[in-house]
């Protein structure tokens, strides 16, 4: 049985925690931790196995591989074949390349639920259930299809429409409540300047309301 | 909280916007904008907008999933979510309790029932899978029986996607719910004649995982694994088929033989090395019988030894792991690249072949494999090196150094393994010398020697991780100081000024062995002396003269005819034994002013002493006064006691020992020692005068079961006659005068050619047997101490005790269905709890549990560690030590600590003498410091 699948970058920074028995958050993050330190141990070229009976119990293995920059981890027991675990392992790669073209680390952090769906396809309960990158590719976007239409829009693009729509509409509310426009954009900037000021897009916002604010104070 | 505003759903973070937020945030400043982050959500996902609701929950278990972060607290949100009509809005639901339920303590798991089973019945094939994926994550007693009949239902869906996924769903509700293999077994099996690879190989890697725990109730299926096995051409079936076989074939040898063929034929034609290396475990691990398949298997292996792949490399040399237990030729055939593997750059091959290489250790060949091994390890990286050395330790010393034949090499050779820069394996190699110094008495001259080497080389001082062996070395030059060729060269190197450089405790083994040493040489010069008609009368007719003296006299004279010991004697002259007192004198005085108690009390305890001797040698020069001449004697009768103690031999202690000691009524272990400050307050304490001042004590010691004897003695007893009164009264307590002399005539010389059978614990038997036997008074009640052996692997079945049991439920459902009722029966007679382990444990633990309270209530070992063993070493070495620390300091000091030692020391001899075994190594303490305290008190006034 695989017992679980990490992947973590190259600093030890977790991009994917999948355990198929329940682990408290905190021991999967201690579990990690503890990996990582074998991993970066280890010279390049050397077998991919490693005994974890210290971390998981009697029988448990562990055998990771390096993409790029990251450690794909597997956590698996005596049921399984070393060999063909390094050959799913390949799969599970393989299946992430075709659904993001190229994949990189980058995809992975953002598409957190989306590799999971992926995991989700190959193995389950521990059991792995499919092994044809292909297979696992047409199924995972016949479930995302939906998935992306009820995709809400980013926040900077949401910040920009209301910036526009207000600096519009501000045309003619303007002659009607120059003081309600003057407290509306008020809150919104300071709303905004609590909660999105690390955005680079909200820059338009905020030169907008700049602009709305020296029009008429 | 306020509820969500409006702003909140409209300017709501999306995920990828966090993880943005996360990246950009300056390091250091993570966890307050994570803390910041929850706040949000905790305020979004109370929103009854479906999508601000799922984008919280989305936030919120990316956080808990990498992050770490708790997200008990919003299960019921989760669950809340899963019944919304978007798939997407689900899929975020359910993955959010997939990962972060506890399916024992998450309450709000059994709301999920209902809407597992909507989803489960759903015709949206997305919405079946999601639910499958998610019940085999969380599944639980209750979730397994009020889904098995959905689950039932999808295991002949017409969609080939549901249907292996609820195959592997059914091995977790199989788990949680045996019940449920009534139900749905029939269907499961059906399944394995699909002609469709993804459910074949769904069922297939199910049966694995079922007969991995308990095989033989599959064995009915036997047919259709065949038929696949031979068939199916996929790999990964195939594999897992062969983990079938693996389990199957030992319990049914027809089986075996059907199989073999097959394949031998998979492992020649396929390619896959996944495959072969499938095959070739199989064959090793359950066809082991069919040797033409061995043989194909084992050439098989040394094909993936040569690879250059470091994996197949590394799965080879296990392989022939797996062969060693039985057949050590195949091994002994690949010898060549197992010793090839040694040098690997790899870690994990080289630990391979190292462990692949001891396992071709025996009698005959130990002496070279472990030469071998050692120059490797003086060019391997420090890492390699101590596990080398750590492998070669436990090899040599398994089964009580079952392959060591001579000992004189294997102590030359651990002596050597000390001096290996980079070991770092001190410790183990300090029991060993210790060990076999106790165990292996032929071996002990060679010990001495090598001992000598150690403590003698000043350079070694410097090197912390020696201690633990100098310790070790200090110890047995001190013990077997007999055996010695110049004692007052060890004395020098025991005492070199370097030693400052040791830490406490192993300096005070120093000190403890240098006052052995002392001992040796004083009492040996009292021997030359006595031979001038110096010895005194009143000894000759002592009660005291035990057989043990007998033997050493007749050791001594028998020793005084080789020529090492004569030497020792022929330089005993008085001057020398001065100028050896002085060196000691001289060296441990600075000591005395230490600041680390054990070293303090040590040192005072060997001053005190040459404070008791010194006027005796010097006496011989200038003896005038009648009185002098009578303190001598005093002195010289002390030094013949101490040293007669300390010569007894140390032997190795069972660790069941504790346990048959019963605890005297009256002795209460788990109280305080502070109340006995009040109930020995009542006690008279007669103070100043000598030996009043400690009779009652000892009177009340002895009787501590029976009525206080409350009469005062005479103040003028002799020590040695008190002791000989102590030692009619609990003669049981102490070794059977003559059992020194029977035993060491009986130790079969290591030499000896045709000794081959000296296995150490038979050795052992006999030594216990006969100690035993020839006591005066063999004690129905006190069963014969365990030879040192301690039991370990009982303990280690009681814990799969449980997992057993819950296959033993699924195996029997599944003989229910297999093969009707009758089986059941049969199987569940299997399963009785094995209720003589518990036993067994209990008891272990109930040794532990009297040592740590009885170091407890002496606060002399720190609570943590557990183990029995050490925890017993440990402790018999502490007493000892405190109870000369607690002697010493009632001697050294003046009387106003004497009332608070004498509390403890009382509980001391309580438990001493209770105690047999610790008895027959610590009398030797307790003597020697009763003694020194009386006639130092003696002297004193």
């Amino acid at each position: 049985m695989i017992r679980g699948v990490i992947i973590m970058n190259d600093q030890g920074k977790p991009r994917l925690i999948k355990f198929y028995e329940f682990q408290p958050p905190e021991k999967q993050q201690e579990l990690v931790r503890s990996i990582y330190r074998v991993l970066c141990s280890r010279a390049e070229n050397v077998s991919n196995f490693i005994k974890a009976d210290s971390l998981f119990g009697p029988d448990v293995r562990l055998v990771y591989k390096t993409f790029a920059t990251l450690y794909f981890v597997f956590i698996f027991d005596k049921s399984e074949n070393e060999l063909a675990v390094i050959d799913l392992m390949q799969v599970f790669v393989e299946t992430l390349n075709k659904c993001f073209r190229e994949v990189c680390e980058l995809d992975i952090v953002f598409n957190f639920y989306k590799v999971h769906t992926i995991l989700d396809e190959i193995i389950m309960g521990g059991q792995v259930l499919e092994t044809s990158s292909e297979e696992v590719a047409s199924a995972v976007d016949a479930i995302s299809r939906p998935l992306s239409l009820s995709l809400s829009l980013p926040l900077s693009l949401r910040v920009c429409v209301c910036a526009r729509a207000l600096v519009s509409s501000c045309e003619w509310v303007l002659r009607c409540n120059r003081h309600l426009l003057l407290q509306l954009s008020l809150r919104v900037l300071e709303h905004g300047a609590q909660k999105y000021l690390w955005l680079n897009s909200t820059e338009c916002f905020f030169s907008s309301l700049y602009f709305l604010l020296f029009r008429f104070v | 909280m306020t509820g969500p505003s409006l702003m909140d759903s409209l300017f709501q973070r999306s995920i990828d916007d966090l993880i943005k937020a996360l990246r950009l945030s300056p390091p250091g400043t993570e966890t307050a904008f994570v803390a910041k982050a929850i706040d949000e959500i905790r305020r979004e996902i109370k929103s009854t907008d479906p999508h601000t609701k799922a984008a919280a929950l989305q936030k919120l278990t990316y956080l808990h999933s990498l992050h770490g972060l708790d997200m008990s607290w919003a299960a019921f949100h989760s669950v809340e979510l899963s019944s919304s009509s978007a798939h997407s809005h689900k899929r975020t639901a359910y993955l959010s309790a997939a990962l972060a339920f506890n399916p024992a303590t998450t309450d709000v798991l059994l709301l999920l029932t209902h809407q597992l089973r909507k989803d489960l019945s759903s015709p949206n094939v997305h919405d079946v899978s999601l639910a499958l994926s998610t019940l085999s994550s969380i599944c639980n007693t209750d979730l397994a029986r009020d889904l098995t009949p959905e689950l039932f239902t999808l295991l002949i869906s017409s969609k080939v996607t549901v249907r292996k996924k609820a195959i592997a769903t059914v091995l977790r509700v199989f788990e949680c719910y045996p019940d449920a293999v009534r139900v749905c077994f029939k269907r499961v099996v059906e399944n394995l004649e699909n002609s469709d690879l993804g459910i074949l190989s769904a069922v297939v890697g199910l049966f694995c995982e079922l007969t991995e725990n308990e095989p033989r109730s599959y064995l009915p299926l036997a047919p259709e694994f065949y038929k696949i096995l031979v068939d199916c051409k996929n790999n990964w079936v195939l594999i897992k088929v062969l983990k079938i076989f693996t389990k199957l074939a030992p319990l049914e040898p027809r089986l075996g033989k059907r199989v073999v063929e097959p394949i031998c034929e998979i492992m020649k034609t396929m390619g896959a090395k996944s495959l072969v290396f499938e095959c070739v475990r199989t064959i090793l691990t359950s066809l082991s019988e069919h040797d033409s398949a061995v043989k194909l298997a084992v050439s098989k292996v040394r094909e993936f030894l040569s690879e250059d792949d470091p994996n197949l490399k590394y799965l080879g040399l296990q392989a022939l792991a797996i062969v060693a237990k039985k057949d050590i030729l195949a091994v002994v055939e690949n010898k060549d690249l197992v010793v090839k593997a040694l040098s690997d750059s790899d870690l994990n091959i080289r630990l391979e072949a190292l462990r692949l290489v001891m396992c071709m250790v025996s009698e005959d060949n130990v002496m070279e494999i472990c030469r071998i091994l050692i120059s490797h390890a003086l060019k391997s990286d420090p890492e390699f090196c101590n596990e080398i050395l750590g492998f070669i330790l436990l090899t040599c010393g398994r089964n009580y150094y079952e392959v060591i034949f001579y000992f004189d090499w294997y102590v030359l050779f651990l002596g050597e393994m000390a001096r290996v820069p980079h070991c770092q394996k001190g410790d183990e190699i300090a029991t060993q010398l210790i060990d076999i110094g106790m165990r292996v008495k032929d071996a002990r001259s060679q010990l001495v020697h090598v001992a000598r080497e150690l403590v003698i080389d000043p350079a070694l001082l410097g090197n912390p991780f020696m201690h633990a062996v100098l310790s070790a070395a200090a110890w047995v030059s001190g013990e077997y100081i007999k055996l010695s060729r110049n004692p007052f060269e060890i004395m020098e190197a025991l005492l070199q000024p370097r030693t400052s450089l040791l830490s406490p405790s192993v300096r005070a083994i120093y000190i403890h062995s240098a006052f052995k040493v002392l001992m040796f040489c004083v009492h040996s010069y009292l021997k030359l002396n006595g031979e001038e008609s110096l010895i005194p009368s009143t000894l000759t007719d002592s009660e005291l003269v035990s057989d043990v003296e007998v033997d050493d006299h007749n050791m001594i004279a028998t020793n005084g005819q080789a020529p090492s010991a004569s030497s020792v004697t022929h330089h005993l002259t008085q001057e020398s034994l001065l100028a050896l007192v002085n060196l000691v004198e001289i060296n441990l005085g600075p000591l005395a002013g230490s600041n680390e108690v054990e070293v303090l009390e040590r040192s005072t305890n060997v001053l005190g002493l040459i404070k008791l001797i010194k006027p005796m040698i010097l006496g011989s020069l200038n003896d005038s006064e009648g009185d002098q001449t009578n303190r001598e004697l005093k002195a010289s009768e002390t030094v013949k006691l101490i040293f007669d103690s300390c010569s007894e031999d140390l032997g190795p202690v069972s660790v069941n020992a504790q346990e048959k000691v019963p605890i005297p009524n009256g002795l209460v272990l788990k109280e305080n020692l502070d109340d006995l400050e009040e109930i020995c307050g009542d006690i008279k304490l007669p103070v100043l005068t000598s030996f009043s001042l400690v009779r009652p004590q000892f009177a009340e010691v002895s009787n501590s079961a029976e009525c206080q004897d409350k009469e005062e003695s005479e103040l003028s007893t002799e020590s040695t006659s008190l002791l000989a009164e102590h030692r009619k009264r609990h003669g049981l307590y102490y070794l059977s005068p003559g059992n020194a002399v029977t035993v060491s005539n009986d130790y079969p010389p290591a030499h000896d050619p045709y000794g081959k059978a000296i296995v150490e614990d038979e050795d052992l038997a006999k030594l216990t047997e006969k100690s035993l036997v020839t006591g005066k008074k063999p004690i129905q009640s006190k069963p014969r101490p365990v030879v040192v052996k301690f039991d370990d692997g009982e303990v280690t079945n009681v814990v799969t005790n449980r997992t057993r049991i819950k296959a033993d439920l699924i195996s029997d459902a599944v003989n229910e269905v297999l093969l009707g009722d009758e089986a059941t029966t049969s199987s569940s007679s299997r399963r009785k709890p094995p209720k003589s382990r518990r036993v067994t444990e209990d008891s272990n633990i109930s040794i532990v549990k009297l040592v740590w309270e009885v170091a407890n209530t002496m606060g002399m070992v720190k609570r943590g560690d557990v183990e029995p063993q050490a925890r017993i070493k440990n402790m018999i070495a502490k007493t000892s030590i405190k109870v000369i620390v607690g002697c010493m300091v009632s001697t050294g000091r003046g009387t106003g600590r004497i009332k608070q030692w004498k509390l403890k020391h009382q509980s001391f001899l309580i438990f001493f003498y209770s105690n047999a075994f610790l008895t027959k190594i610590l009398r030797s303490v307790v003597v020697i410091n009763i003694l020194v305290f009386f006639s130092h008190w003696n002297w004193l006034c």
